[in-house]
């Protein structure tokens, strides 16, 4: 899956020095080798994709060639990370309901990040030119593209109150993961990515 | 037969052997006054001695693992697709070690040597050892050969298997196990296959209670069907019907018990080739370990517990079509070596062919396996 340049720094700076850390969606390890570096992390990617496999091997990162949309529970106890994180991810998942909660099942607080649908340029791109929105948080075309559940803000917040997990972060930046002092004020209109970290309440 | 050798094969080999004569106490209780192991090697062993890998066989291997023993031969070793110069077990960077089991038909010592207390061959008074016997066997091994610790010991299926118990009892003498199509312990089911080719063997009126070579004969017949057996649950339902389909050899049913499908053919061609390379009481022998394998049996079964003493990084590969031992059973491991908080890696190799996938040229399987094995090799460069 193509990704957005990953700001590393602001999710590193959640992640406290020395915790056990589970990245699904790991693509090539870049990040648990970044947090393996800089923070004395451990842990292991989840990845699909055979060739992200290879280079996570390479990367020196372990990692566990699963599907996402299988859950878990194959492999993971209860309480077994700190942190369970998932970067842009959620929404090309089968049932990111199901999976947000097997994050903080699994680890102690969830970290995930992912494109608000409620961005103004998304808006403006349905609403006055009638399409789907495509854009550098969005770069794919309505038919052909892994997001099948995209959401806002809004509706990602209403999700966690709905499933009782208790969101203790957001950051909201723009698609070079940028924060934006003004998104701050109407993160639901004015944020390309969303960021967030969230425990079970 | 090569015309000329494969510039990516180990090229022409000769087996040595090794002889013991420090009795071996087995897990059956019983105990080998002495023995001896064949065994190749591919590469050098550089002078730290840090660079040696170990393969373990599976059920009908040996100890010809890559290359060849003449420029006749039709076939190179069991696995000269990954063993090799430039290939995923690098000969240029590993001095790789194969041996054959202790109860094989190639050469160690097993039922078709001979006993010194009788003077005749073992036959079915050879014991039936366990995986954890052949790592001991495997170790004195390493102690001769000067390996204190192998960078790597890799296996599949009932090699898998040795690889799991090398990580559980001598976890100071491996760096790396990688562990292919394997499982954690024999299901029932399983089991039940193994017991059925088994009682093909034995029930062989030529099998005389496993002392058949003093009656000069072989239990074709039953090792042929053991083998048959095996073979379809090495094969997955897509692989048989892509090579036979239902095709018919003559074009038309004879309604009779003939051959009559190509995929009878092939089962019967199978079994009796492996008739004229395989010792029947080997067969039961390692099918014997195979069902006997079980190392979180005291732990009380808790698997996890058992690889917290284990000091190696995994890597466990697994084949989608492969039933007799499935992902499922992978995973089984892979999250034992998670609770454990070990390092591990997984990756499910799609392919087709089912549990022989391991022994093909599968370009995924030798991307993962290669990358894995270059990183063991820098380390042990450093």
């Amino acid at each position: 899956m193509k990704r957005l340049r990953p700001d590393f720094a602001l999710i590193s700076e959640w992640i406290a020095q020395g915790s056990r850390v589970l990245d699904l969606g790991c693509g090539e390890g870049t990040l648990l080798r970044h947090l393996r570096d800089t923070r004395g992390v451990s842990g292991y990617g989840l990845e699909i994709d055979d060739a992200n496999v290879v280079r996570c091997l390479e990367n020196c990162v372990d990692v566990i060639q699963s599907d996402l949309d299988d859950g878990l529970a194959d492999f993971f106890d209860d309480a077994s990370f700190d942190y369970v994180v998932m970067t842009q991810t959620l929404q090309a998942m089968r049932r990111p309901d199901r999976l947000l909660e097997e994050m903080v099942r699994v680890g102690r607080e969830g970290i995930v990040t992912f494109p608000n649908m409620g961005y103004w340029k998304n808006r403006l791109q349905l609403a006055v030119a009638g399409h789907m929105p495509v854009s550098r948080a969005l770069p794919y075309t309505w038919y052909d593209t892994p997001n099948i559940h995209l959401c806002t803000l809004q509706d990602f917040e209403r999700l966690c109150d709905e499933k009782g997990l208790r969101i203790l972060q957001r950051t909201v930046v723009d698609a070079g993961h940028r924060e934006q002092a003004l998104a701050a004020v109407r993160p639901n209109l004015l944020s390309e990515i969303a960021v967030y970290r969230f425990t079970r309440a | 037969m090569p015309e000329t050798l494969p510039a990516d094969s180990v090229g022409l080999v000769t087996p040595h052997t090794r002889r013991f004569d420090t009795p071996l106490k087995l897990d059956c209780g019983r105990t080998l006054p002495g023995f001896e192991l064949i065994y190749e090697t591919y590469g050098t062993l550089n002078p730290a001695r840090d660079n040696a890998i170990l393969i373990c066989h599976a059920l009908s291997g040996d100890h010809h693992a890559a290359g060849y023993h003449a420029m006749s031969d039709r076939k190179p070793g069991w696995w000269d697709t990954a063993i090799g110069p430039g290939k995923p077990l690098d000969t240029d960077r590993f001095f790789v070690v194969a041996p054959n089991n202790l109860g094989g038909c190639k050469g160690s010592t097993g039922p078709n040597t001979p006993n010194p207390e009788t003077g005749r061959l073992y036959g079915a008074d050879f014991p039936i050892v366990t995986v954890r016997d052949w790592v001991r066997s495997q170790a004195l091994l390493a102690d001769v050969l000067g390996i204190e610790q192998w960078a790597a010991v890799v296996g599949g299926s009932l090699g898998g298997m040795q690889v799991m118990q090398w990580a559980i009892d001598l976890p100071e003498r491996l760096r790396h196990a990688v562990v292919i199509a394997a499982a954690p312990r024999l299901s029932a089911q399983n089991i039940a296959f193994n017991e059925v080719a088994r009682q093909a063997i034995m029930s062989d009126p030529d099998f005389h209670q496993g002392h058949f070579y003093e009656h000069d004969t072989v239990p074709r017949r039953g090792l042929m069907l053991a083998r048959m057996l095996g073979h379809i649950t090495y094969l997955s339902d897509e692989a048989l019907r892509d090579k036979f389909g239902r095709e018919l050899r003559e074009g038309r049913i004879n309604f009779g018990f003939d051959v009559e499908f190509q995929v009878e053919s092939y089962l019967r061609y199978q079994g009796q080739s492996f008739v004229d390379r395989f010792d029947a009481n080997t067969y039961l022998l390692m099918t014997k370990a195979l069902d006997y394998f079980d190392p979180a049996t005291e732990r009380g079964q808790d698997l996890a517990s058992v690889f917290r003493d284990a000091l190696a990084r995994f890597l466990v590969i697994s084949f989608t079509t492969d039933w007799r031992f499935s992902p499922q059973r992978s995973h089984e491991i892979v999250r034992a070596l998670l609770d454990a908080d070990r390092k591990v890696s997984y990756a499910e190799i799609e392919s087709q062919q089912g549990h022989d996938a391991f022994l093909l040229n599968i370009p995924q399987y030798m991307s993962v396996l290669g990358t894995y094995m270059r990183r063991v090799a820098r380390e042990c460069a450093q």
